[in-house]
């Protein structure tokens, strides 16, 4: 292993890890001002011109206040719990390739820290880890209000995980490969994936929406029921802690959901202003676009979150099992079928 | 380095699993039996066999020990709540215990350890030799274990299922 390779992929993974932390801070803001926006209000505009400062101010705030841990809390697990969400929530974007190959002199520089053979699979394993934090943190804190909290953390995700990895089957029968370096590659020249898997995408981004606890699924923090679901007895940074860990699962997500069905960092006309630029700054137009697809998924999400109500339990329990299942299993069968007739033709 | 490392994730999946054993409390024991089964999962890594290694990960980590976590902490169980075990059964435990020792070392000794298996194809654990195997050699014994999986899953739905009428 020589040493370039090794400033190489420092540079890179230190550069994604200051992005999605960065993009996580103003994702506070943003979704504060889309609030406000979406309710006639004009939202945080104090700090700095335009509220601009504001996500500085909220985390001086967080580190400022007073650390409580309950007296008969487990302490290690206590301060375990949020520590795992955050770790959780920032390894999964190892493998998401963000732009094609970088050319500079005689060394190609690949935008992607690795190219692991599985890599849908390892995206699924860390969503599958990320609701360890939200279990031993609630149960750590000994509330009861925590642990349900906690409970319904742990049933959902194992509800939405299931029709999750069925979308992803019926993705893998069309891509034939597990790798999503290779899966960005396929969708070169608008030949994108939500093409022939529309069904497929709406199941994976109603899991995503379920995986990543945002309305209408967030019911481990459904104040109006549990207080405060399982982070209730939390203050100071810990608290902060599990909410950055919500808004850097939401990027990931967005940029799961980018790179497998819309596409990745191709868009329309990509080889034309690649042979115009040259093969640095257009590898960097292509990681621009996806930025982009990842800011518009995002907003999604918000815009979601301030215009559809929380579900109630059982109709969570009824979507996940009843609706979303059937239709993941429905959905594979149509595309094996779908997939043997063409190859006949 | 590879046998190093090997020796040191050894001692770690063997150190928790007996912190498994030791520790008092059922949610401990289940934490540190996530962190063995993480071990195994780097074990898989060092022998190439990435797909194993990313669905006990997945599998083992993520959906059934989340499932175990889940009803320890629905039924929360602590040490207060636990009830005294009888001398009667400690003595029966110790026996049975010892009995599954005694088996196991016999049944290490009677094995070849000098002569090691040695992989034929280094990239066997690759998803895509190892489906073409699967599904080629192994066919039958693939097909009837995920059949025997679905017996599981139709018993355990009909155990579930409250009968309203009575008999």
């Amino acid at each position: 292993m020589e040493l370039s390779f090794i400033i190489e992929k420092f540079i890179l993974i230190t550069v994604i890890f200051l992005v999605s932390l960065g993009i996580a801070a103003y994702s506070t803001l943003a979704e504060r001002k889309i609030a406000g926006y979406l309710q006639d209000r004009v939202g945080p505009n104090r700090a700095g011109p335009g509220g601009m400062f504001q996500p500085l101010a909220d985390g001086l705030k967080m580190f400022m206040k007073e650390e409580i841990i309950p007296a008969d809390a487990n302490r290690f697990l206590f301060i375990a719990g949020p520590s795992l969400a955050l770790l959780t929530a920032c390894i999964g974007s190892a493998v998401i390739p963000w732009g094609q190959d970088m050319v500079i002199g005689d060394r190609i520089i690949p935008l992607q820290v690795t190219d692991i053979n599985v890599g849908i699979l390892y995206i699924f394993g860390v969503v599958s880890l990320g609701v360890y934090g939200l279990m031993i943190g609630g149960w750590a804190s000994n509330n009861k209000f925590s642990l349900m909290g906690a409970i319904r953390a742990a049933s959902q995700n194992i509800s939405y995980e299931i029709p999750m990895g069925l979308s992803i089957i019926a993705l893998l029968l069309v891509t034939n490969t597990l790798s999503l370096k290779e899966i960005s590659e396929m969708q070169h020249g608008g030949n994108w994936n939500i093409l022939y898997q529309p069904l497929g995408f709406l199941i994976f981004m109603v899991c995503s929406f379920a995986e990543t606890n945002r309305t209408p699924f967030d019911l481990p923090e459904c104040e109006t029921e549990l207080v405060g679901g399982y982070h209730t007895e939390y203050s100071g940074f810990k608290m902060g802690a599990f909410m950055f860990a919500e808004y850097l699962n939401m990027f990931v997500a967005s940029a799961v959901m980018s790179t497998l069905y819309f596409g990745g960092y191709n868009y329309p006309g990509m080889d034309y202003v690649n042979g115009l630029v040259g093969p640095i700054i257009g590898p960097l137009i292509g990681m621009a676009v996806l930025f982009a697809k990842v800011f518009a998924f995002i907003f999604f999400f918000m815009w979601v979150r301030w215009t559809v109500p929380r579900f109630r339990y059982d109709q969570l329990m009824n979507l996940g099992w009843k609706v979303l299942i059937p239709l993941a299993i429905a959905n594979i069968v149509i595309t094996g079928i779908w997939i043997t007739i063409y190859d006949k033709l | 380095m590879s046998i190093s490392l090997f020796y040191l994730i050894a001692f770690l999946s063997i150190f928790f699993s007996v912190m498994v054993i030791f520790s008092k409390n059922p949610i401990h024991s289940v934490l540190y039996l996530i962190i063995t089964f993480f071990t195994f999962t780097i074990h898989y890594i060092l022998l190439n066999a990435q797909f194993l290694a990313i669905v006990n990960f997945i599998v083992y980590m993520g959906a059934i020990m989340v499932l175990f976590l889940f009803l320890l902490m629905l039924l929360n169980l602590n040490e207060d709540s636990e009830p005294m075990k009888s001398n009667l059964l400690k003595i029966a435990g110790v026996i049975a215990g010892m009995s599954l020792l005694i088996t196991l070392v016999g049944s290490l000794k009677s094995l070849h350890i000098s002569d090691p298996v040695i992989l034929q194809t280094q990239d066997l654990g690759l998803v895509k030799n190892l489906g073409k195997v699967l599904f080629s050699e192994f066919l039958l014994p693939f097909e009837v274990s995920s059949i025997l999986l679905l017996v599981a899953m139709v018993g355990a739905v009909l155990l579930a299922k409250k009968d309203t009428k009575r008999i």
